[in-house]
């Protein structure tokens, strides 16, 4: 694309594989304001209440097939999406995408009604779990088949630069998808093209049951982008604020026309890949260490404690966010399901 | 107030289950994520999760409990079993359709039919009309498919072609010859040779709203990204109920080229033709080459559009007029006849036509339909035919097995039966990888004269 519009990375003399990296360390983590704070804070919360909700849903036969939950990992989602310019940025993910939903503020009611499957449902029960989406919030999903988002999310950065909108694309993918051909393929066109992307890894350490380690020659994913000049940042993805500062820096550089970015977040999830997961392939005392230790939201209310934010506040925010769970799960199961001529509705848009 | 915990279902299939063992115990405090027991299934032993914050008051299914159904209440927060007693002990599973609870519902026989709900279908609108003295210009498949671009590309900015060699190369089979020089890198990109990739973003490009053209440079290579075509393409706008828009025209050379062998030869028009929401294109000549591609360019739906390499440099008439665009989904009768139908469609359509003068030199008057598009099929002009010729051959560069032919033949078997005089024969490659041998490439491929001897078969005079 426009080869007489960008600098090729290969002729820039001053390129630095670990420039962003360096002003991360020396920026550190976002300084956030009490009321950004709290409401990075109510984000993780809402996300982890509705997921528990979910998986509470699930068992109880509500919700069918495959649903993963993104509990333990709610810093990465709301701590990064936090700083893009909703309608104008556009975000893509995998299948575990209940979280990215909820924090680019997409009403939970929906979102649950798409894992019940009713009409009211974000793509009207049509989709399920694994595939949502909301043009409207620049959203776009929701697949299904592992890595796939990564190049749409290249081709989605694609189109910001070649209609010039200023926008970038925030593609999400596991340490599992890291691993997909396509992903590098993508790579290499992005950095050719300098698309305004930044791929983000969440690192939750397990593909299904396969620790990185066991399926992975290079764990250290942010260096993953190295051979195609693509500068990584390694982030630790239990901080929100930290999560928060790092995008700071990868958007500056993006935005700047300084082409992709890759992060590597470190995160964490409690539940299994999805709910059928037997949980063998690491230890109750590796879980029970990270959700003591390392939560991203017992972390963010005990900074907020510490700024002396008032106890009784933080309940009233949790009973708030819990009725606003029931009532999103009580929609999702008392609505109806889809009408059986939506059967053959929206499978193409023009009637031939 | 007690709270009745329940044997969960923790897979869409399972039913019941083992429960192998609690990890808590009566007047345990428990909170969210606190791992209450653990469950075993046919699969796996998997661990139960509580969701609720309080003291387990009683235990009501004890450890190495086998066959526990999905709903069974085995255990009481802040109470007892008495509090509970009410809840049912077996999993309530009122299904009532339209109100949800799908996990488990048994095969609904009265619901197994599709609803009487299918959309109208639309009357399907035939080519323009031509004015009387417009005059025609002999122009090869090539430059037609070049110019379909090229104008599509001065009326929407939105419209940009990408693919290996599209740019500085000028095309490999020189398809977007000039398209560079008018255009510009910005909106005629070469990628690296990185099928699935640049499937991928075209295809995200789409969906942020450009108009891009995929070039493969052929479609055996697409092999390599078909699930961008297939998953990403075909069905986001589905799963999306209906947010998700792929305008995205995927376009190459497809089908046996000349002495290529097994890899580089293939037609995969029936591939693509079985998947709901794509669209499929497979012109013969000049002038459906170039209105049908502007028709896919516009269409605001995913279309996979599919040339033949043999066919490029064979020059046909096209109507000289300011927008030469064609309905997707229509098929065209080539040439009338009222013996027998040659249905085909791409490079058949030449064999059809050479065996349709063939026949005539044997008394029989074949009509050649040229189908066109092959998904969405127009049932409607073959079974037109069928009741006029009452016989039909299906002609198919491409293999027999799950074929258009198949397709065709069982369209005409389903509602057509009354009208057939004679089965419907199919005439396709040999069911093998194409040989590289110059004799044994030419067995293996269709041509007239065995269209000729289906033709006569079919009407009981061979």
């Amino acid at each position: 694309m426009a080869a007489d519009s960008v600098t090729p990375p290969t002729d820039d003399p001053d390129f630095k594989l670990r420039s962003l990296q360096e002003a991360y360390d020396k920026a550190g983590a976002y300084k956030a304001t009490d009321e950004e704070l709290m409401a990075l804070y109510e984000q993780m919360l809402l996300i982890r209440r509705f997921e528990e909700k979910a998986g509470q849903m699930y068992g109880l036969g509500l919700i069918g097939g495959f649903c993963h939950l993104y509990i333990g990992q709610e810093a990465v989602a709301v701590g990064l999406q936090s700083a893009l310019a909703e309608g104008k940025d556009s975000v893509i993910t995998g299948y575990r995408d209940h979280g990215h939903m909820l924090a680019y503020g997409i009403d939970p009611k929906v979102i649950m009604a798409e894992l019940t499957g009713r009409q009211a449902g974000i793509s009207k029960g049509k989709g399920g779990s694994m595939h949502m989406f909301s043009t409207e919030h620049a959203f776009y999903g929701g697949h299904g088949i592992v890595g796939a988002q990564v190049p749409l999310g290249a081709g989605l950065a694609f189109a910001h630069k070649y209609r010039e909108d200023g926008g970038v694309c925030l593609a999400y993918f596991g340490d599992g998808a890291a691993n997909q051909g396509q992903v590098y393929e993508t790579f290499n066109m992005a950095s050719l093209w300098q698309l305004p992307i930044i791929f983000v890894i969440e690192n939750n350490q397990y593909a299904m049951g396969t620790s990185t380690a066991r399926s992975s020659a290079e764990t250290e994913f942010h260096r993953r982008g190295t051979a195609f000049r693509i500068p990584g940042m390694d982030v630790d993805g239990m901080d929100v604020l930290a999560v928060r500062g790092a995008i700071e820096i990868a958007l500056d550089h993006v935005r700047g026309g300084g082409g992709p970015v890759l992060m590597e977040l470190s995160t964490y999830r409690y539940r299994g890949h999805s709910m059928s997961d037997p949980a063998k392939y690491r230890t109750r005392e590796e879980v029970q260490e990270m959700r003591e230790k390392r939560d991203p939201i017992e972390a963010a209310k005990a900074e907020l404690l510490k700024r002396g934010v008032d106890e009784e506040k933080l309940k009233e925010l949790e009973k708030t966010i819990r009725s606003q769970v029931n009532e999103a799960a009580d929609f999702a199961e008392s609505s109806p399901e889809p009408e059986p001529s939506e059967l053959y509705t929206d499978v193409l848009v023009e009637n031939y | 107030m007690a709270t009745a915990i329940k044997m969960p279902a923790l897979s869409p299939t399972m039913e019941e289950g083992t429960l192998a063992k609690w990890l808590v115990k009566e007047g345990d405090s428990v909170s969210p994520g606190d791992i209450l027991a653990e469950i075993e299934t046919d699969k796996a032993t998997m661990e139960f999760e509580c969701i609720d914050e309080g003291t387990v008051g009683a235990i009501t299914v004890p450890e190495g409990t086998e066959n526990v159904k999905v709903g069974t209440v085995i255990a009481v927060l802040d109470g007892d079993a008495s509090d509970v007693a009410g809840e049912a002990a077996e999993p309530e599973v009122k299904d009532v359709p339209g109100e949800g609870k799908d996990v488990g519902r048994e095969a609904d026989t009265d619901g197994a039919q599709p609803p009487e709900t299918k959309p109208a279908k639309k009357e399907r609108a035939n080519d323009p009309e031509i004015a009387e003295g417009t005059s025609m210009t002999s122009v090869t498949v090539r430059e037609a498919l070049r110019d379909a671009m090229a104008e599509e590309m001065r009326a929407d900015e939105r419209v940009f072609v990408m693919g290996e060699e599209v740019a500085e190369y000028q095309g490999a089979y020189k398809v977007t010859q000039g398209l560079l020089d008018e255009f510009g890198p910005k909106r005629v990109i070469d990628t690296p040779i990185t099928e699935y990739g640049f499937a991928g973003i075209g295809t995200g490009a789409a969906m942020g709203g450009l108009r891009p053209i995929v070039e493969f440079m052929t479609f055996n290579f697409a092999m390599q990204a078909i699930d961008h075509i297939i998953n990403s393409a075909a069905k986001t706008n589905y799963m999306s109920g209906g947010q998700m828009r792929c305008p995205v025209v995927f376009r190459g050379p497809n089908g046996a080229a000349s002495r290529v062998g097994a890899q580089h030869s293939q037609n995969y028009g029936p591939w693509y033709a079985s998947v709901p929401g794509l669209v499929v294109i497979a012109p013969y000549d000049s002038r459906d080459a170039k209105g049908l591609l502007k028709a896919a360019i516009r269409s605001p739906d995913p279309v996979v559009f599919l040339e033949n390499e043999l066919m490029y440099g064979k020059s046909f008439d096209v109507p000289e007029v300011d927008d030469w665009v064609l309905p997707i989904g229509k098929a065209r009768i080539v040439r009338e006849g009222s013996d027998v139908t040659i249905v085909s469609y791409s490079i058949g359509v030449g064999f059809a036509l050479e065996a349709a003068e063939k026949l005539a030199g044997e008394g029989i008057d074949a009509e050649v339909i040229d189908l066109r598009t092959l998904r969405p099929l127009d049932a409607d002009t073959v079974l037109e035919s069928l009741k006029k010729t009452n016989r039909l051959v299906v002609a198919e560069e491409g293999y027999p097995m799950c074929s258009i032919a198949s397709e065709i033949s069982a369209i005409c078997m389903e509602q057509g039966f009354d009208y057939l005089d004679a089965p419907v024969l199919r005439v396709s490659d040999e069911d093998v990888p194409l040989p590289y041998a110059a004799n044994l490439e030419k067995l293996a491929l269709i041509d007239a004269d065995r269209i000729v001897k289906a033709a006569k078969k079919v009407c009981y005079k061979d």
